[in-house]
C-alpha cells in the first residue's frame, strides 16, 4: 500500500450539482452540533479513499452517471439515496466487482485500479454485503479466513491458529459463535457477525457496510455501532449505507446523498435533519402519513390456535379480523417468519391449527392456504417472492394463472392486460412489462410481489418485512397500499422489524420472543419502548 | 450493552466443544455409514459363500476397486467444486490403449515412462475440459459429455478393430497389478497413499479449501477473491491426469485392451462419489469417502458374482444403492440442520 498522509489535490468536499440541495456544510448556522459529530473527524484527517466523478453503465442502463465519495480516516460516512440511486453500483466499484467506465478511484491519494475483488482486498477495502456471502458447508473460521488462512510450515493451513484468531475476533465483537461449526444454519444476524469478523480480519482501512442493519435486531444494531466506533478509533473509514436515517444520524459524521446515479450532496450531518436528507434523496418533500382512519374491524378471517413447531415456536395463538392490520414484532430469530411460513403451509408444524375464512387449513399445503384466500409476500423477495429471470408480467400473473387460462393455454395478451392493470394500480415504475423483473429496483420488485398476490383478490394477506431494503419514497407507497388494502376489508398480518412502521400501520401488535408470544398491544398502548421491552425481556429494556 | 461486555469464552468451554463433537460425530457418521454397509455386506456374503473371502478374490476386488477409487479421487476434486467430469471413462480407455501399445511395441521402455505417457494423455484431455469450462464458460456437464464422445471417438479411430493382447507386453507391465505385500496388492497400497495425499491436500492447503469454497457458494468465492478459473481448471487437469494413470493400471490389470475399455465407467465413478457422501452440488464430502464408495460398489459387484446372482442385476442394484445413499445423506443433513437450529434457538441468537 502507498504511504498515507499525502492528500490529493482535489480533496475538498465535493459539494455540487443539485440546485435544491439543502444547506451546505460550510453554512455557519449549525450551532447544535453536539448530538452526532462531537467526536467527528476533523477536516484535516487524511482522505483514505475517494471516488471522483465515476460513471458506470450496464448496456443502456446508466446505473451511475456522476458519483463521488470521499472517505477520511476515522470517520463513519453515510451513503444514502433511494433504491436505484446507484449506491449498490458504487459499492461494487469499491469492491472491485465492477470497473468504472470513467472517473478515478484514489486510494491514499494514488490513482488505483482494482482488478477484481482480490484487488480491493489488497487495497485494504473490505465490503460487508447486504446479503451475507458465506460458504454454508465450511466452518465459521474458514469463512472468515478463506484465501487468507494462517499458515504453518510447508504452506499448510494452521487450523488451531485460525480458530484462535476467529475466537479473538468474536471476542472483539462481543459475541459467541463457535468457529468450528459450519456456517449452514446460522441466523441471519450471526451470518452478519461472521461477515463483520471477516472484514475485521482484513485489517481494512476502508470498510463498506451495505445495509448492515437490515437483518439485525436492536441489540445487535447497538453492538454493530460499538464495532463501528472502535473501527473509527483505530483510524479506519467506514462507509455506512442504510435506509434507516435515524441510524445514519446516530453513527455517522458525514453523509453523501445520491439521486438517479448522481452525487447530490456531501456534508457533515451536524445541523442537518432527516427531512433535509429525505428532500435531497427524493428531490421533494415527503408527506408524513397520519395513521389511517379505518373502520372497526369485521369478522375474524385468520385464526392460529396453539401453533407449535418444536424448537422454533411454541403455543402461538392469535386472530386477524377483516380490515385489520396485525403486526408481529420481535427480534430477528424470535420465530415470526417461521409462524407465517407455517400458516401459509410452507413449513410444517407439530401441533395446533390454522383456520382461514372459517375453514381449518391442511398442514403443509400452500395450495390449501391460497384456496382459502391467503396471499403471502415473503421476507426474501429475490429468492422466494419472484422468479428473477421471468418478465414483470409473468411474475404478476404467476399466482393467477388458473383464472387467466383459456382451455389450458395462457395467452400473453391476457397476461399483459392483467399485469398492466395491477402495475398501474400499484404505480410500479417499469420500462416494459416484458422486461425481466430483475431489472427493477428493490421497491418496485416488492410492488410486483404484492401485485402478484393482490391479483388473486385475497381476503388475508401475510407480508413479511414488506419494506426491507426499500427506499423511502417507495416505502411510503407500500405503507399507503397496505393501509388501503385493510380499508378495503383485507385482513393483513404484517411482520416487521422496523418499529416506526409497526407503530404507523398496525391496529394491534403482537410481540414474539424466543418462539412465544410475549405481549399484545393495541395501537394506542404501544410505543417503541414497550415493544422493545417485550421483545428483549425486561433486562435489556431497562438498560436502554 | 451487555453483549459487548460478554466475557471472551475460554477455548474448550462446554458449548462449542459439544458442537464440535456433534460435527465430528456427523462427519464420522458420513464415512462410517458406508464402512458399516461395507462390513455388513462382506459379512453376509461371506457367511453364505466362504469363497468370497479367499485371498485371490480379495485381491481381485482390491485391484479393481483401486482403479475405481483412483478415478473417484479425481472425480471428487471436480465434484467438490460444483462441476462434474463425465469424460473419465473415455480418458481411461484412450490412455489404456495408447500406453498398452507403447508397452508392447517398445520392450525395455522403463515403466515410469509408460506411466508418464498415461499421465500426459490424461492431462491433455483434462486441460481441454478445464479450458472449455473456465474460459469458454460452458457448463461442465455439457463440456465433458461432449469430450466423453470425442475422446471415445478418437479412441475408436486409433484402435480400429484391433486390440493389444497380454502376450505382447513385456512381463513387468503385467506384474504392476499382480505384486502383493502380505496379501495386499502393491497397487492398492500405492493408491491408498495417493488418496491419503489427496485428502490431506484438500484439507490442509489453501488451494484445496478454496475448491470447497467454490463449490459451496461460487458467488461468495468470487467476492472473496479466490482465483476460481485457476482452481477449477486445476481440478479438471488433475482429474484428467488421474484418469490417465488409471488407464495404465487398467491395461496392466486386464491385459487385453480394445476400443471399449472403460466404457460407461464415468457413471459408476460418479455413483461411487455420491455413495461416498460427496455432495453432488459441491462444497462437501471427502476423497476418502469416495474411495470407500468405490470399494463398496466393487465389492457388491464381486459379491453378486460370487453368490451366483446374474450380472444382469448389477446395474439395478447399483442404482438402488445410489438412491439409498442419497436418502441417507439427506436424512443426516436434515438432522444436522435441525439440531443446529435447536441449538441456536436455545442460545437465543
Amino acid at each position: 500500500m502507498d504511504s498515507p498522509g499525502t492528500p490529493p489535490a482535489p480533496a475538498a468536499p465535493v459539494n455540487t450539482t443539485s440546485p435544491d440541495s439543502p444547506n451546505t456544510p460550510d453554512s455557519p448556522n449549525t450551532p447544535d452540533s453536539t448530538a452526532t459529530a462531537d467526536a467527528g473527524t476533523d477536516a484535516g484527517a487524511p482522505v483514505v479513499l475517494s471516488l471522483e466523478h465515476v460513471s458506470k453503465s450496464f448496456g443502456a442502463v446508466r446505473a451511475v452517471i456522476d458519483g463521488s465519495i470521499e472517505l477520511r480516516a476515522g470517520e463513519a460516512h453515510a451513503l444514502v439515496g433511494e433504491n436505484g440511486a446507484g449506491k449498490s453500483t458504487m459499492v461494487k466499484i469499491l469492491a472491485g466487482v465492477h470497473q468504472p467506465d470513467s472517473g478515478t478511484l484514489l486510494v491514499n491519494g494514488q490513482p488505483t485500479e482494482l482488478h477484481g475483488p482480490a484487488g480491493a482486498i489488497g487495497a485494504g477495502i473490505a465490503i460487508i454485503y447486504q446479503e451475507p456471502t458465506l460458504f454454508p458447508d465450511l466452518s465459521v473460521a474458514e469463512n472468515i479466513f478463506m484465501g487468507r488462512q494462517p499458515l504453518r510450515r510447508g504452506r499448510r493451513i494452521d487450523g488451531r491458529e485460525m480458530t484462535t484468531e476467529a475466537d479473538a475476533l468474536f471476542a472483539r465483537l462481543g459475541v459467541r459463535i463457535d468457529p468450528g461449526r459450519i456456517a449452514r444454519g446460522l441466523s441471519i444476524a450471526d451470518q452478519q457477525v461472521v461477515e463483520i469478523a471477516k472484514a475485521l480480519s482484513l485489517n481494512a482501512r476502508v470498510i463498506v457496510m451495505d445495509e448492515p442493519t437490515a437483518a439485525l435486531s436492536a441489540v445487535e444494531v447497538a453492538r454493530l455501532f460499538d464495532v463501528i466506533a472502535a473501527l473509527r478509533a483505530d483510524g479506519a473509514a467506514v462507509l455506512f449505507i442504510s435506509h434507516r436515517l435515524e441510524e445514519v444520524f446516530e453513527i455517522c459524521q458525514r453523509v453523501t446523498v445520491m439521486r438517479d446515479g448522481r452525487h447530490v450532496l456531501t456534508s457533515p450531518l451536524a445541523g442537518l435533519t432527516t427531512g433535509d436528507l429525505v428532500r435531497a434523496m427524493v428531490g421533494r418533500d415527503m408527506p408524513e402519513r397520519v395513521a389511517g382512519e379505518r373502520g372497526a374491524p369485521g369478522a375474524v378471517q385468520l385464526t392460529a390456535q396453539r401453533l407449535t413447531r418444536e424448537g422454533v415456536f411454541t403455543d402461538v395463538s392469535f386472530e386477524v379480523r377483516a380490515g385489520e392490520i396485525v403486526a408481529l414484532a420481535g427480534l430477528v430469530g424470535a420465530g415470526r417468519s417461521e409462524v407465517a411460513r407455517a400458516i401459509f403451509g410452507i413449513d410444517r408444524y407439530d401441533a395446533g391449527t390454522v383456520t382461514a375464512g372459517g375453514r381449518q387449513l391442511r398442514k403443509g399445503s400452500p395450495t390449501a392456504a391460497m384456496t382459502a384466500g391467503i396471499g403471502f409476500v415473503p421476507e426474501d423477495r429475490r429468492q422466494q417472492g419472484l422468479v428473477m429471470e421471468m418478465s414483470i408480467q409473468q411474475n404478476v400473473a404467476l399466482a393467477s394463472l388458473a383464472t387467466l387460462r383459456k382451455a389450458g393455454i395462457i395467452r400473453a395478451s391476457a397476461e399483459r392486460s392483467f399485469a398492466a392493470d395491477w402495475a398501474v394500480r400499484l404505480s410500479v415504475k417499469y420500462g416494459r412489462l416484458t422486461d425481466p423483473v430483475s431489472m427493477l429496483s428493490g421497491g418496485n420488485q416488492q410492488k410486483v410481489v404484492l401485485a402478484k398476490w393482490l391479483g388473486r383478490r385475497p381476503s388475508i394477506l401475510i407480508v413479511d418485512e414488506p419494506t426491507r431494503g426499500i427506499d423511502v419514497g417507495t416505502k411510503a407507497d407500500v405503507h399507503n397500499l397496505l393501509d388501503r388494502l385493510a380499508g378495503e376489508g383485507i385482513a393483513v398480518l404484517m411482520i416487521s422489524s422496523e418499529l416506526p412502521e409497526v407503530l404507523r400501520l398496525a391496529d394491534r401488535i403482537l410481540v414474539m420472543r424466543e418462539g412465544r408470544l410475549a405481549a399484545e398491544f393495541t395501537q394506542a398502548e404501544a410505543s417503541e419502548e414497550s415493544i422493545m421491552a417485550a421483545a428483549t425481556g425486561q433486562l435489556e429494556a431497562q438498560e436502554r | 450493552m451487555t453483549a459487548t461486555l460478554a466475557p471472551h469464552r475460554e477455548p474448550g468451554s462446554p458449548a462449542p466443544a459439544s458442537s464440535r463433537r456433534l460435527a465430528d460425530r456427523v462427519f464420522r457418521i458420513r464415512e462410517f455409514g458406508i464402512v458399516a454397509v461395507l462390513v455388513v455386506f462382506v459379512a453376509v456374503t461371506a457367511s453364505i459363500q466362504s469363497r468370497f473371502l479367499s485371498s485371490t478374490n480379495i485381491q481381485f476386488i482390491l485391484v479393481d476397486a483401486t482403479i475405481f477409487a483412483l478415478l473417484a479421487l479425481g472425480e471428487t476434486i471436480v465434484v467438490i467444486s460444483r462441476n462434474v467430469d463425465l469424460s473419465v471413462g473415455s480418458v481411461l480407455g484412450l490412455s489404456a490403449f495408447l500406453t498398452a501399445r507403447l508397452a508392447s511395441n517398445t520392450h525395455g521402455l522403463p515403466l515410469p515412462l509408460v506411466f508418464l505417457a498415461g499421465i500426459g494423455i490424461g492431462l491433455l484431455c483434462g486441460i481441454v475440459n478445464g479450458l472449455m469450462v473456465t474460459i469458454g464458460r460452458v457448463p461442465s456437464l455439457v463440456v465433458t459429455l461432449a469430450t466423453l464422445y470425442i475422446i471415445r471417438g478418437a479412441d475408436v479411430l486409433i484402435v480400429g478393430g484391433g486390440q493389444v493382447v497380454p502376450s505382447s507386453y513385456y512381463p513387468s507391465f503385467l506384474t504392476i497389478s499382480k505384486a502383493t505385500v502380505a496379501g495386499i496388492p502393491d497397487l492398492a497400497i500405492v493408491v491408498a497413499v495417493v488418496i491419503a495425499g489427496g485428502a490431506y491436500w484438500l484439507r490442509t492447503y489453501r488451494s484445496g479449501r478454496e475448491l470447497y469454497a467454490i463449490g459451496s457458494n461460487p458467488d461468495a468465492a468470487r467476492l472473496a477473491g479466490i482465483p476460481m478459473g485457476r482452481r477449477v481448471f486445476t481440478a479438471f487437469a488433475l482429474s484428467g491426469a488421474i484418469a490417465g494413470v488409471a488407464g495404465v493400471l487398467w491395461a496392466s490389470r486386464y491385459g487385453t485392451v480394445d476400443s471399449t475399455a472403460g466404457t460407461s465407467y464415468e457413471l459408476q465413478v460418479v455413483a461411487a462419489v455420491v455413495v461416498g457422501g460427496v455432495a453432488i452440488f459441491g462444497g462437501s464430502g471427502s476423497v476418502v469417502g469416495a474411495a470407500i464408495g468405490a470399494l463398496l460398489l466393487q465389492t457388491i459387484n464381486s459379491a453378486l458374482y460370487v453368490l451366483g446372482v446374474s450380472p444382469n442385476w448389477d446395474q439395478a442394484i447399483a442404482g438402488f444403492l445410489l438412491i439409498l445413499a442419497i436418502v441417507l445423506d439427506r436424512l443426516i443433513s436434515l438432522r444436522l440442520t435441525a439440531s443446529l437450529r435447536r441449538r441456536s434457538a436455545r442460545r437465543g441468537a
